[in-house]
């Protein structure tokens, strides 16, 4: 062998490590199954990995519980709209809690104008007092999905005042470009749909407009489905963002075998059902509306607000902060009572 | 038989005792290069060009394959059809290089995701703007006209030298694999939008997005005879190539020659077959399994392509059908579809 290639393949071995070694994970990884034996219905999990998950979906401690001053919040503060109901000590020691959830540096001044606690001159008090809304809708209407675990602030903001994984439109798709090709929402790096090139406008298409998702035919034989490749891929970009906002394979809720088939489906894909359907009603009836009230820097290229998906709650794991429950501690932003909800206000001059 | 073996087993370990080891395929490598004159081919006749260039030689090429590099024959056929694949290739590549602002570094760090994209499905079969499709429709063109031009060249080159025309058949398949693809099931189909995309990782989404769509490919039959022609083929392939290397010390290597006169090589061969599966392929008719297997892999793939959505509509469920599919017992509670038991809240 000359030297030339004993150089060459030394090389390309020193490359081969270098690859394993920065993007492999040690053996062995933590395989629990989860259907009938033989389906291949196992989801994978890494132990290093699940330990940092674990790290870092702690549930705070919920403060020290009061003894009720008797008095409504509405009795003792002035404006409040939402929280009128509940005791004014409760009130005060849920304010210190949702300070440390979403402004821990910030303080209460995030929100609040500190010459005037009662104001709605700042549109962080705005917002804050719809998400209150949100809350409840969410720990009321849509306990399909949340169950009695229910959210807090916390399970989005984990002590930011903007939780991490939010989104906008992209305001790609159709842009004209000269002659060549137009600009599309695929053939992108898209880290929505895991890092593939499938269409990475699929959470505008499914958790805000409410596009049709299912595209699988259900009859052996042509009857007239006329769903293309191209919504395929853009149901199956859908698919990747859950996938990778829980942390788990296509088989925690479908048997891969057949992926449309409820009867073979586990109760998870149920849950998800749910959950797609709860952050389209989150997103248009509670954060869309509220773009006109954020300022500038914190609309999207295109002037729409943020929005959630699937991500923002879950953050990587199968049940938001592994399935604790904070909401248990702070009863009153639990079921909202309908007739405390009321449309956002207009933007602040 | 024993005997000879062992015998000849013996004889081996004595010549690498005595340090003489013959030259052999034992390497990955060709370690031994013979080089002569370099052989221009036989003689042109009739209408034919004559090759081009003059021949050389490569030391590195003499590693894997044969030493001598050239003369070439392309003809108006090669000529043509790498004028068609580089416009194909320029229309491709230039409509990447744009979807990144045509940024070099952009291009080459996201090249595996970038792609021509076919017509919007709302186009049917209708022409598109070169903007919304038109592009790729043109590089199919070009792409597929460049290909039938190189399978006559192939076709022309193997009568031209008095050989057989396996070679280009076997292209053929490969070649209606394609057709079917990019043209015969979009047709029947009434939509480029349903062709395949030109782009590294795109064309793998599209693939896993067609067994989605139509209820999971792996239950189509002919997706099935498809994996068992390309896994026979390594296999054959595999063992073939062992078989081969293995006799080459009696001189198995000359294959054509062991057909018609089978020697030695050729008879440990089929008793080595015949003694570990009790059957053996002869030095001629493996090569016609081996040709058989390659050939019906995208044959048989491309029947299955076809009839997915323009007469079956979910492999899963034709199976079911047909007894193929079994069922499996429930291990979680029952799941009823959400949507018919009323809306979303």
């Amino acid at each position: 062998m000359s030297f030339g290639i004993k150089i060459g393949l030394g090389l390309a071995a020193v490359a081969v490590v270098a690859i394993a070694v920065t993007t492999f994970q040690l053996p062995p990884a933590k395989q629990i199954q989860r259907g009938y034996r033989g389906l291949g219905m196992v989801q994978v999990f890494h132990p290093a990995s699940l330990e940092k998950l674990q790290a870092s979906n702690v549930s705070p401690k919920a403060d020290d519980p009061q003894d009720p001053s008797g008095q409504p919040s509405s009795a003792v503060y002035q404006n409040v709209q939402v929280l009128k109901d509940v005791d004014s000590n409760e009130f005060l020691r849920l304010m210190n809690s949702v300070t440390q959830w979403v402004a821990p540096t910030e303080g209460c001044t995030y929100c609040h104008d500190q010459n005037d606690l009662s104001s709605d001159k700042l549109y962080t008090k705005v917002v804050a007092r719809r998400m209150f809304q949100m809350v409840g809708a969410i720990n009321g209407t849509w306990k399909s999905h949340v169950g009695t675990t229910g959210v807090t602030c916390y399970t989005c903001h984990r002590g930011n005042p903007v939780p991490q994984n939010i989104w906008f439109n992209s305001g790609r798709p159709g842009e004209p470009h000269g002659l060549t090709q137009e600009k599309l929402d695929k053939n992108v790096p898209s880290f929505t749909a895991g890092s593939t090139a499938l269409p990475s406008d699929v959470l505008s298409e499914f958790l805000d407009r409410g596009d049709e998702i299912r595209v699988i035919s259900t009859t052996a034989l042509p009857t007239g489905d006329r769903h293309s490749i191209k919504q395929t891929e853009s149901t199956y970009g859908l698919m990747m963002h859950i996938s990778q906002s829980l942390g788990v394979n296509c088989t925690y809720c479908h048997n891969s075998r057949s992926f449309f088939d409820w009867d073979q489906s586990t109760p998870q894909r149920s849950t998800a059902w749910y959950g797609i359907r709860m952050v389209r009603d989150l997103n248009t009836h509670y954060l869309d509306p509220l773009a006109g009230t954020f300022p500038h820097n914190r609309l999207g290229p295109t002037g729409d607000g943020p929005k959630l998906d699937c991500a923002t709650c879950h953050n990587g794991v199968y049940k938001p902060l592994f399935g604790t429950s904070l909401l248990k501690d702070y009863p009153e932003l639990g079921p909202a009572k309908e007739a405390s909800l009321t449309p956002p206000a207009a933007k602040p001059q | 038989m024993v005997e000879l073996v062992a015998r000849s087993a013996d004889l081996a370990l004595n010549e690498k005792r005595e340090g003489k080891i013959m030259a052999g395929y034992q390497n990955i490598f060709t370690k031994v290069q013979v080089r002569g004159p370099a052989y221009a081919g036989v003689p042109m006749t009739g209408r034919n060009d004559p090759r081009a260039g003059k021949p050389s030689f490569s030391h590195f090429f003499g590693m894997i394959g044969d030493a001598q590099i050239g003369p070439i024959y392309l003809g108006w056929l090669g000529v043509a059809s790498l004028i068609c694949g580089f416009i194909a290739f320029e229309i491709i590549g230039l409509n990447m290089l744009a979807s990144v602002n045509w940024n070099p570094i952009q291009f080459v760090r996201q090249l595996p995701w970038l792609a021509l994209e076919p017509p919007a499905p709302s186009y049917g079969l209708h022409l598109p703007p070169l903007a919304q499709g038109g592009w790729w429709i043109m590089a199919g063109f070009f792409l597929t006209t460049a290909i039938l031009l190189w399978w006559t060249r192939m076709y022309r080159r193997a009568r031209a030298l008095g050989l057989g025309t396996h070679v280009p058949w076997a292209f053929a398949s490969a070649i209606w694999l394609y057709l079917v693809l990019g043209f015969f099931r979009p047709l029947l189909m009434g939509s480029w939008g349903e062709a395949v995309p030109f782009g590294i990782f795109p064309h793998l989404d599209w693939t896993a997005s067609l067994s989605l769509r139509y209820g999971n490919l792996f239950y189509c039959p002919f997706h099935m005879l498809s994996i068992a022609f390309l896994y026979g083929s390594t296999l054959l392939f595999a063992m073939h190539g062992a078989t081969i290397l293995a006799v080459s010390r009696f001189g198995g290597e000359r294959e054509i020659e062991q057909v018609l006169d089978r020697g030695t090589a050729a008879e440990r061969a089929a008793i080595f077959w015949r003694w570990t599966m009790g059957f053996n392929a002869t030095f001629e008719s493996l090569h016609r399994w081996a040709w058989w297997f390659a050939v019906l892999c995208p044959l048989v793939g491309g029947i299955g392509i076809l009839l997915t959505g323009t007469v079956v509509d979910n492999w899963y469920l034709w199976a079911v059908h047909h007894g193929v599919a079994p069922s499996y017992p429930h291990v979680t509670p029952a799941v009823i579809d959400p949507a018919t038991v009323g809306s979303a809240p």
